[in-house]
């Protein structure tokens, strides 16, 4: 199945806006994603409080999955926005 | 309601400042029916998901009508968590197990609840947003209003177990006064939102459930003190003492100044320029954190980006202070491309200036983009490194600075052996900063990210003025400036007494400054020194806090 590992830059780590705006991309992607800390058991990339649920901090590794036609983009895309810093983009007080 | 005797209870201020008035509480959960066994499973299922569906919008609504953009992003991101594919899946299991509407939504809040609990940290301080939707899911299938925000037709003082975003983004700041919270932590909405809204609030409050209905009561959310018992004459006297500290602060302007002229800099912290707001009223920069350009790399930044970013800096303060901290990493803040592999005690590892002894290029790169940056804005930075123990690592330090043409080199000051040897290290150096967090963590054996251990964390702890008190007479010895930066310094009661140790400079976030400047505006250097004195001469916090508050 096609994964990728992608570091979380975020600084408050995959938490309330950043999980926000990662579940929303996730939603808008024609396969289901599912997303995974380290070893852990892997939870749909779509549903927030599971997501929030990883505790994936700051600098946590995440293994993005996902299966089937698009999958690599969609991936791509996913794995593109976790290594952004948004916290950053997003906090109006940042 | 319990009736509250005359008492003082202690919690942490959140959002500095003091109020007075009565209290009104925030009514708990919605008692449970008791379980009905679901005659027709299909009904209750759809009643459920039709409760989280409003839930859902009356939430999406509240976060567009919220004036403040970072209420409102919380109230999307909560809006959207009421409508999570994963507590749809647990209702329709709860459902199918034979779970009436109203428990099914309860049960799957709960365990949801119990996860993001057991993640910890920041994502267990979600765990309100659960017990908001609950509540408002569990009111809707009930047809009973949500609740809320009492309305007792006075002003009044808010006391919570803790407030969730939906309830604090609808406050009145015309009614509330002041903001009393159970728990909740420095990061909470309630202390986020007070800060936003200038609200006194004190939060991690324990007996604040005790506090009795419509008894009168004082609020100081720079001491974290709440009174109970207080009269109605005493509340008023407090509420125009509050009015009369706002009027000051607001038109405080200028320098940092005792009463009688002696200068104490105030100074912002920054992370990079998009911090420099307009209209800041700040005499430079105290701490220019570099993390920012190095924490979502794998590599590291190339020299050319480094000067734009630190010039960017330099020239928003042009001929004023700006005190570059190099690069800080490691421990609570690890950098890919610097991964030292697993460390037993990350905070006592491989952090701060450490890093140079294994890759020292990465140091001398930031200082050759610092002193590029500081020829081509023109300006004379003074630039210090982080995590600094002895002084042979300061002195390695200072060479490699000055060998570029750096002309202000200092240390901060986060270890108590560089603390007790700080007459030494100014021989050496123009400067120190004290970075108080740290010195706590490192003086007290107490993990910063440890809540239970937050009371050694406290800055008014005697210990750790006795270390900054150390530093600053080296300071005035040397004829040198020693500074604090970090949360201690926003502190108003606090600024005084650093004032008062020899401290020549504070600095902190923006929202800090002008209750600080008052601070210092209102006492001679002679009263601040008294301060000073009471502070170190008492054996913990809360009797030093007390002894300088009634010194005011």
């Amino acid at each position: 199945m096609p994964e990728r590992t992608v570091v979380i830059a975020s600084r408050t780590g995959l938490h309330a806006r950043p999980a926000k705006l990662f579940v929303q991309a996730a939603a808008a992607q024609d396969v289901p994603v599912r997303i995974r800390l380290g070893a852990g058991r892997s939870v749909p990339a779509t549903s927030m409080l599971a997501v929030m649920a990883l505790g994936a901090g700051h600098g946590a590794e995440v293994v993005l999955e996902a299966e089937g036609a698009g999958a690599d983009a969609a991936l791509d895309s996913l794995a593109g926005l976790l290594s952004r810093d948004l916290d950053a983009e997003e906090a109006p007080d940042a | 309601m319990p009736e509250t005797a005359a008492g003082t209870l202690r919690g942490l201020g959140v959002g500095p400042g003091r109020a007075a008035g009565r209290i009104a509480r925030m009514a708990g959960p919605l008692p449970l029916p008791d379980p009905v066994r679901a005659a027709d499973p299909d009904r209750e299922l759809a009643e459920a998901l039709r409760a989280l569906q409003a839930v859902s919008a009356e939430l999406a609504a509240r976060a567009s009508a919220a004036a403040d953009p970072a209420a409102s992003a919380i109230l999307e991101a909560q809006s959207f968590i009421a409508a999570d594919p994963g507590l749809i899946e647990s209702v329709q299991e709860n459902v199918a197990a034979g779970m009436d509407a109203v428990h099914a939504l309860d049960a799957a809040c709960a365990g949801h609840r119990e996860a993001l609990l057991a993640a910890g940290g920041l994502f267990a301080e979600r765990a309100a947003d659960l017990d908001d939707i609950r509540n408002r899911a569990v009111a809707a299938v009930l047809g009973l209003p949500v609740p809320g925000v009492p309305d007792p037709g006075h002003p009044f003082v808010l006391v919570a177990e803790d407030l969730s975003p939906a309830d604090t983004a609808g406050l009145d700041t015309g009614t509330v006064l002041a903001l009393v919270t159970e728990k909740g932590g420095p990061t909470s909405h309630t202390a986020i939102l007070a800060r936003a809204l200038g609200l006194p609030a004190v939060v991690a409050c324990p007996g604040a459930a005790h506090l009795g209905e419509g008894t009168w009561a004082a609020v100081d959310g720079t001491t974290g003190e709440v009174r109970s018992g207080i009269g109605e004459e005493e509340a008023a006297g407090i509420l125009r003492l509050a009015a009369a500290d706002r009027l000051r602060q607001a038109e405080s302007r200028g320098p940092g100044r005792t009463a009688d002229g002696h200068p104490v800099e105030l100074l912002l912290n920054i992370g990079s320029a998009a911090d420099l707001v307009p209209g800041v009223d700040a005499e430079g920069v105290g701490l220019f954190r570099t993390e920012f350009l190095f924490l979502d790399r794998r590599e590291e930044p190339g020299f050319d980006e480094q000067v734009a970013a630190y010039e960017a800096v330099f020239r928003a303060f042009p001929g004023g202070k700006v005190v570059v901290r190099t690069l800080d990493a490691g421990s609570d803040k690890p950098l890919p491309f610097l991964d030292p592999g697993p460390e037993p005690n990350p905070a006592l590892g491989v952090r701060g200036l450490r890093v140079a002894r294994g890759r020292p290029g990465v140091l001398d790169t930031q200082l050759d983009a610092i002193a590029a940056a500081a020829r081509a804005s023109g300006a004379q930075p003074w630039v210090m490194a982080p995590m600094v123990s002895t002084v042979a690592e300061a002195d390695d330090f200072a060479a490699r600075a000055r060998a570029r043409g750096i002309t202000r080199v200092g240390v901060m000051i986060e270890v108590p052996a560089a603390a007790l040897r700080a007459d030494r290290l100014l021989e050496r150096l123009d400067f120190l900063s004290i970075g108080t967090n740290d010195l706590s963590q490192y003086a007290f054996a107490a993990d910063r990210q440890h809540g239970e251990l937050a009371d050694l964390l406290d800055p008014w702890q005697p210990g750790l003025l006795a270390l900054i008190a150390g530093c600053a007479q080296a300071g005035l010895a040397a004829g040198k400036p020693v500074g604090v930066c970090g949360e201690a310094a926003a502190d108003p009661l606090l600024a005084p007494v650093l004032a008062g140790l020899g401290i020549t400079s504070l600095s902190m976030s923006a929202p800090g400054l002008a209750p600080v400047r008052d601070a210092l505006a209102r006492r001679t250097l002679q009263h601040c020194r008294d301060d000073a004195r009471l502070a170190l001469d008492v054996d913990d916090p809360a009797q030093a806090r007390a002894a300088v508050a009634a010194d005011r």
